[in-house]
């Protein structure tokens, strides 16, 4: 009964978004005040359905209910309430439910937070959000409805959720990424409604902003949460592959990054308008690739599941109406959208412009990395991978130029720069960066001239941060005789998301380059009582044990970590074995700290009772996913500026009541 | 020439002079890095008419020869023999070998070719699951009769080489 509901809903929703796309968008033509008001219902209308639809599915999971088809592949009665709850998305039609539930709440959050901005503006936004979301909906009813039932013959029990999933990473990993991932519509819908309008100021960039930076802030943490699980959870102690899943997610991390410096200078300086839309439909097309290429079956990745060429012929139909129509808008209406400011060649304008070329750059890399070897394979030329040695080499490439102009454009004034007078803060922080870069590297043994150079970069962004900073409030001490504190605090909210997202990049890149440069990975052979000495730490394997879980069965080994004879931790790894998908995994035992990680893993047993272990020593792996969480409170940060609050204030009618009178 | 003219005109070289240097480093790189799928009879026969040479990266994939998986006694040094259609190819490892490495399933190696028919590999990946068998092999085996793996004849293979 209750998936029979939940079906109803989802058909319900699909008529919402329908309706949505048309009667709103035909208001905003006509100028037909009723029609556009429909907007905020409809929205309101189809999150209802959807999320009826969600709490159907839940509840059939809750109630162990193996006749719907979804619920017997990816759950058991053995397993635990909590991943019950969370296997709703552990497999292809169910994680697709979250998606639209993800996009309906975006749709409806700009139904209901949009009251600042222009009705008809938010008519159109909200009716190219139901025209999208008209088109996940018929794809999840026609190619992947998660209420299929399998009566009249179906499982006593079912198939069991996949060991990998059955984790906490699973709880937050997708939610976060599908909130970035699905948050990016609302970038496109802003951009496309821009068009359809032909608006020429650069209004919409703002309202557009918050909506954007909350997607990008959402896609960064989602990319760090998969990092920090595949890095605990697969037992290969990697903290990046580039698996093409990953590069799915990193593509429109990549675009949004663009997305988001472009969209400021199009809001301040009112330039680079055509090239803001052009990312936004970027950004968002990447983040449709992606759930192609993760959901065709193309791939083969713990994301990817079982294939169905229909599922992907959608998409893909999908993505070219998307893409296609989109485009051929911008070719329509692109050139209405023609920047008024004027800049020289040394300003912020074209320093951020250089970032958007690296950043657009790095995308095509990814791109390219990802999708030659499907290309290559379907004209016939055979099978190849790409290896990791390719994305590490271009991103060297990449990296540099892009660190420079990083330091450099918050550096700079907007419209004219006079080079020199930069040259005094640019040499110090050279110099900075440089001496902090060796005297870090000098506490390695062998010390990594790559390890130099990420050091260096990083260096140069955190001292050009601080530098800008200081740069920004001497006017105010001078003029207004402030003392430091009082300065800092004068700074405007969205300047200190620049500031945070920066050195949060900065953070991230040391840890990268540590980690890359000094990071130990030794595979031993142990019997019990063995000890093995990786970089300084003595590692004991102290037992093997048989263990029971409440739905695996795992073998269980101690270890303890010395150094120069003290106990640093105990550490425990298992190796479970999953009897109901006759799957087994590995449990990494991690000790986790600022500067470094201590990893060990359980591999197979060898024929005279030996075990093969993995044992990795990571400095600072840590500031990797530790910088993505400071670059994402970045983008909090901006999003609470008060002048995205300002334009709801002077629309309040009893404010100002002449600006209300002329939204109707 | 006007100044917006100047500045356009080096705004536009500029972006065909990186433009220009990303794609041929981005060549290079690629060149460094693509590795060709082989299955252990196009090792033998060659692939398009083109047999892999010594010293080439590649990736080969196969089913395991059960009974072939030989251990050292003191290392992680491993060594297994692949099959597909007939003649086997040797691989060897120093390593920890997939939680789903079986003998007898198919698994996928990258590594150098060191000798006609033996590649030193430096990543072993196995099957994600019971079902699963890596897809560029699946496809290769697609309408063939293959040999079971248990069956597979060991000594000089059947294909002139």
């Amino acid at each position: 009964m209750l998936a029979e509901l939940g079906n109803l809903a989802l058909v319900m929703a699909l008529l919402m978004s329908l309706l949505l796309a048309i009667y709103p968008m035909w208001g905003a033509y006509k100028e037909h005040p009723q029609l556009m008001a429909m907007a905020k219902p409809l929205a309101i209308g189809m999150f209802v359905f959807t999320a009826f639809a969600y709490g159907c599915l839940t509840q059939s999971f809750l109630n162990d209910d193996f006749t719907v088809a979804y619920v017997a592949n990816t759950s058991n009665s053995t397993l635990p309430i909590y991943y019950k709850i969370t296997a709703v998305w552990g497999g292809h039609e169910g994680s697709f439910l979250l998606w639209v539930m993800i996009f309906s709440i975006w749709t409806v959050a700009v139904a209901l937070f949009s009251k600042a901005i222009p009705i008809k503006m938010v008519a159109r936004v909200l009716a190219i959000l139901g025209a999208v979301g008209c088109g996940f909906y018929l794809f999840m009813l026609l190619t992947s409805n998660p209420f299929e039932r399998l009566l009249p013959f179906f499982p006593i029990d079912g198939r069991d959720l996949n060991p990998l999933l059955q984790d906490f990473g699973m709880i937050i990993h997708p939610p976060m990424l599908y909130m970035g991932y699905v948050g990016f519509s609302v970038a496109f819908a802003f951009a496309l409604a821009a068009l359809i309008s032909g608006q020429l100021d650069s209004t919409w960039a703002r309202w557009s902003r918050p909506w954007t930076l909350a997607a990008w802030s959402f896609l960064t943490v989602g990319v760090a949460l998969g990092s920090w699980w595949a890095y605990y959870e697969l037992g290969w102690g990697g903290w990046w592959f580039w698996d093409p899943v990953e590069n799915a997610a990193f593509m429109p991390w990549l675009a949004g990054t663009a997305l988001v410096h472009s969209l400021a200078v199009t809001e301040k300086r009112k330039v680079f308008k055509a090239w803001t839309v052009l990312l936004a439909i970027a950004a968002f097309s990447l983040s449709l690739l992606g759930t192609f290429l993760v959901r065709s079956g193309i791939l083969v990745s713990v994301h990817s599941f079982a294939s169905d060429p229909s599922r992907g012929l959608f998409i893909l139909g999908l993505l070219v109406i998307i893409i296609g129509g989109s485009l051929a808008l911008f070719a329509w209406r692109g050139s209405l959208l023609r920047g008024s400011g004027r800049y020289e060649l040394m300003s912020r304008e074209v320093l951020l412009m250089g970032n958007n070329v690296f950043l657009t750059a790095a995308t095509l890399v990814v791109l390219l990395g990802t999708l030659l070897p499907l290309v290559h394979k379907e004209i016939g030329l055979g099978s190849i991978s790409i290896g990791a040695p390719f994305f590490d080499q271009m991103f060297t490439f990449l990296i540099v130029p892009f660190v420079f102009f990083m330091g450099l454009g918050p550096l700079s004034r907007w419209k004219n720069q006079n080079p020199q007078a930069l040259y005094k803060q640019l040499l110090l922080a050279f110099g900075l960066s440089l001496s902090a870069a060796l005297l870090i590297n000098f506490n390695f043994e062998q010390m990594s001239y790559m390890a130099v150079l990420g050091i260096l970069l990083s260096g140069w962004i955190v001292v050009t941060t601080v530098l800008e900073v200081l740069q920004r409030i001497e006017p105010l001490r001078l003029n207004n005789h402030l003392s430091l504190t009082q300065s800092l605090q004068k700074l405007s909210p969205s300047h200190w998301g620049m500031v945070s997202g920066h050195l949060g990049f900065a953070v991230t890149l040391i840890g990268i380059s540590l980690v890359s440069a000094y990071g130990i990975e030794s595979n031993v052979r142990m019997a019990i009582g063995d000890k093995a000495e990786v970089q300084g730490y003595e590692f004991v394997l102290n037992s093997v044990t048989e263990a029971q879980g409440p739905n695996y069965t795992a073998e269980h080994a101690e270890f303890e970590v010395f150094k120069q004879g003290g106990l640093v931790t105990q550490l425990v790894a298992e190796k479970r074995f999953y009897p109901v998908q006759r799957n087994s995994m590995t449990e990494a035992g991690i000790d986790s700290g600022i500067t470094r990680d201590l990893f060990v893993a359980i591999g197979e047993q060898l024929e005279n009772g030996d075990w093969a272990i993995r044992i990795y020593v990571k400095p600072f792996i840590n500031w990797i996913w530790a910088g993505a969480f400071i670059m994402a409170f970045g983008g909090l940060l901006s999003i609470c500026d008060r002048r995205y609050r300002m334009a709801k204030l002077a629309s309040n009618p009893e404010l100002m009541p002449e600006l209300a009178g002329a939204r109707q | 020439m006007q100044p917006r003219r100047k500045k356009r005109l080096f705004a536009v070289s500029a972006i065909v002079l990186v433009v220009g240097a990303a794609i041929g480093l981005m060549l290079y790189a690629l060149t460094q890095s693509i590795d060709l799928f082989y299955t252990p009879s196009e090792i033998f026969e060659g692939k398009n008419g083109k047999k892999p040479a010594i010293g080439q990266r590649l990736r080969i994939g196969g089913m395991v020869v059960p009974g072939s998986v030989l251990r050292d006694q003191s290392t992680l040094a491993v060594s297994f023999d692949l099959v597909d259609i007939g003649p086997i190819v040797t691989v060897s490892y120093h390593g920890i070998l997939p939680d789903l490495f079986r003998e007898g399933q198919g698994i996928v190696a990258t590594g150098v070719l060191t000798e006609s028919n033996h590649i030193e590999a430096h990543e072993v990946l196995a099957k994600h699951d019971e079902e699963y068998m890596p897809p560029d092999l699946a496809e290769k085996m697609k309408g063939i009769k293959h040999i079971k793996p248990s069956e597979a004849a060991y000594g000089t293979p059947k294909t002139s080489e």
